[in-house]
């Protein structure tokens, strides 16, 4: 059933590469694509939004409740000691993920959301004062800039936004004009959502530092798609979600310097984050706990490092490989469609197509290849500075991921000719 | 007729298409601007009520084709109506896109409006056909400046 159609003249396709990559296999680890939707196979492109599970996280999560459900840290009885095992053990499976220096680097919280929220809430409440500046691009997500927005009134700062070109790409000139000795943090995506472009990070970070700036780097897109080394970018903080790297949902991870993280002011208070609580005096916890107030998502955490575990068993590189693969297959087949725009065309782009089509509103499509088995996402995709800038009020977006596959991408297309064809 | 057939009949794609009254009205008596923020859709409603009766009714816009569609329908079937008989269009109207698919649609009170009774199959599309007719009760409570942004309603599913 998911023998690939290698289509003549397409440079695209190595035939010899394809084979390598074993997709059937990999689409029986997600139960959850064998789903009839509407009666027709589930084709599951809104990846970008979430991700699937693997068979092996969600046995985790049943076998968590099942049979080791208990609080952390603190119990004396077994299970507890189980549970605090588990949970510990995916903080390092995470920090190796991302090769950070320590495990104590490693902060769970809700998502990417919470831990931009935690540190503009925590370093830029502490840091930033009255004509202070952080600087963000065009092209981030609300959760990337209303964070900023909040300190910013709050603190007297002022958020400073780098321009994108028509492409999607950051103006690198305008961003280096935009850095000075006021600038104190920098938060950028890594891989945006909506346009799918990869940012020069490492470029960007280095620019940053040269004016005194910590840099913040939103990982929420980038970790599924691209090995990370936190070391060698030496970015200052960089956060992600667990449920778009195949884990569950309500958990995520903020990673900050240690030296860093041990200056910021807690975010929350509670239990697990202080170390003696007296009403004259309260001493926190070390770190990573000095963030992490009150019961956490222990499940979610153990979840999260065994969809690192799943990710590893078929490599990060072989991953990263195939998905630019079908991108390229989908960006020539899609190009090929009259009427379709790809609104994003970075030279370095991830598994992220956004289209529009002239005369169709994105709703419109959204529903017809709903009724065709085929979830995509439409809308401003939480970017409306991007679909402002433009001119847009919304596109549609195809995501691929590593469980997707070229026949998918061929009926995709030719559902999207139907839709084309139903409103000329 | 399929699901997919229901939803975009032939009338709702030629009023895409081609939407009557499309266009504003210079001084309207009545105006209301509606806003659905999940979709982006947007629509300027333009009316001219002279003694409790709408004359004139005009629209402008962007949106997808089901709101496009919706609202082309009801401004030809608002002129020469009065305000209770707008009124209770909407409340008939409402009342059919939001019912569960079992229940029969009174096609003969409805009339050209129950094209639009197939949104009841696609629950996140039943805002797209009520948005022009929330706009146009802004418009006769004279909630003229608000935007409207209609949260998301009970569609049984």
């Amino acid at each position: 059933m998911f023998k690939f159609k290698i289509q003549e003249g397409l440079k695209v396709i190595q035939p010899g590469q394809l084979v390598e990559f074993p997709v059937a296999q990999i689409r029986g680890d997600f139960p959850i694509l064998q789903r009839i939707v509407h009666n027709k196979p589930l084709i599951y492109f809104d990846n970008a939004a979430t991700t699937q599970k693997p068979r092996s996280v969600i046995d985790t999560i049943t076998n968590y409740y099942t049979s080791y459900n208990s609080n952390i840290h603190r119990g004396v009885h077994y299970l507890s000691q189980l549970a605090t095992d588990d949970y510990e053990k995916a903080r390092k499976i995470i920090q190796k993920f991302i090769n950070a220096g320590s495990s104590d680097e490693i902060i769970y919280t809700r998502g990417a959301t919470e831990s931009i929220n935690l540190v503009a809430a925590t370093y830029g409440r502490a840091n930033l004062k009255s004509g202070d500046e952080v600087l963000i691009s065009y092209m981030e997500h609300h959760s990337n800039i209303v964070p900023w927005q909040i300190i910013c009134e709050q603190t007297g700062a002022k958020l400073i936004v780098a321009p994108i070109d028509d492409n999607g790409d950051i103006i690198l000139e305008e961003f280096n004009k935009l850095l000075n000795d006021r600038t104190k943090i920098v938060s950028i995506v890594h891989i945006s959502n909506s346009l799918g472009t990869i940012n020069p990070i490492k470029e960007i970070i280095d620019r940053g530092h040269r004016y005194g700036a910590v840099v913040l780097i939103d990982g929420a897109q980038s970790v599924q798609h691209a090995k990370i080394d936190v070391k060698t970018l030496d970015c200052d903080f960089f956060v992600f979600s667990g449920h778009k790297i195949y884990g569950p949902t309500g958990i995520g991870v903020l990673y900050g310097k240690r030296a860093i993280l041990e200056k910021m002011p807690p975010y929350q208070g509670g239990g697990d984050m202080i170390k003696s609580v007296r009403f004259e005096r309260t001493i926190y916890n070390d770190l990573p706990y000095k963030f992490e107030a009150g019961t956490p998502n222990i499940v979610g955490a153990i979840g999260l490092g065994e969809a690192i575990d799943y990710l590893h068993s078929i490599g990060i590189e072989a991953i990263a490989n195939y998905e630019t693969r079908l991108l390229n297959y989908a960006t020539h087949v899609i190009s090929e469609i009259p009427g379709v725009e790809i609104i994003g065309k970075a030279k370095h782009k991830s598994s992220v197509i956004s289209f529009v089509i002239v005369g169709i509103h994105p709703h419109d499509i959204g529903t017809m290849l709903d009724v065709d088995g085929i979830a995509i996402r439409t809308g401003h995709h939480c970017t409306e500075p991007v679909m402002h800038r433009y001119g847009i009020p919304a596109t549609s977006r195809a995501s691929f991921a590593f469980y997707n596959t070229f026949e998918e991408i061929d009926y995709f297309a030719e559902s999207l000719k139907k839709v084309i064809k139903m409103f000329s | 007729m399929n699901e997919i057939q229901e939803l975009y009949q032939q009338v709702i794609l030629d009023h895409n298409k081609n939407p009557r009254n499309f266009g504003a009205i210079e001084h309207p008596s009545h105006f209301a601007e509606g806003h659905n923020p999940l979709c982006g859709d947007h629509l300027d409603l333009y009316m001219n009520i002279e003694e409790g009766i709408i004359k004139e009714v005009r629209f402008n816009g962007s949106g997808c084709a089901i709101s496009k569609a919706s609202a082309s329908v009801m401004t030809t079937i608002l002129k020469n109506k009065t305000i209770t008989e707008a009124q209770e269009l909407f409340k008939s109207f409402q009342e059919a896109v939001t019912s569960d698919t079992e229940t029969l649609i009174d096609e003969i009170n409805l009339g050209k409006l129950a094209v639009f009774c197939g949104v009841r199959e696609f629950p996140a599309r039943v805002k797209c056909a009520s948005l022009p007719w929330h706009t146009l009760i802004n418009a006769l409570e004279g909630k003229q400046e608000s935007s409207i942004e209609i949260q998301s309603e009970n569609h049984g599913k």
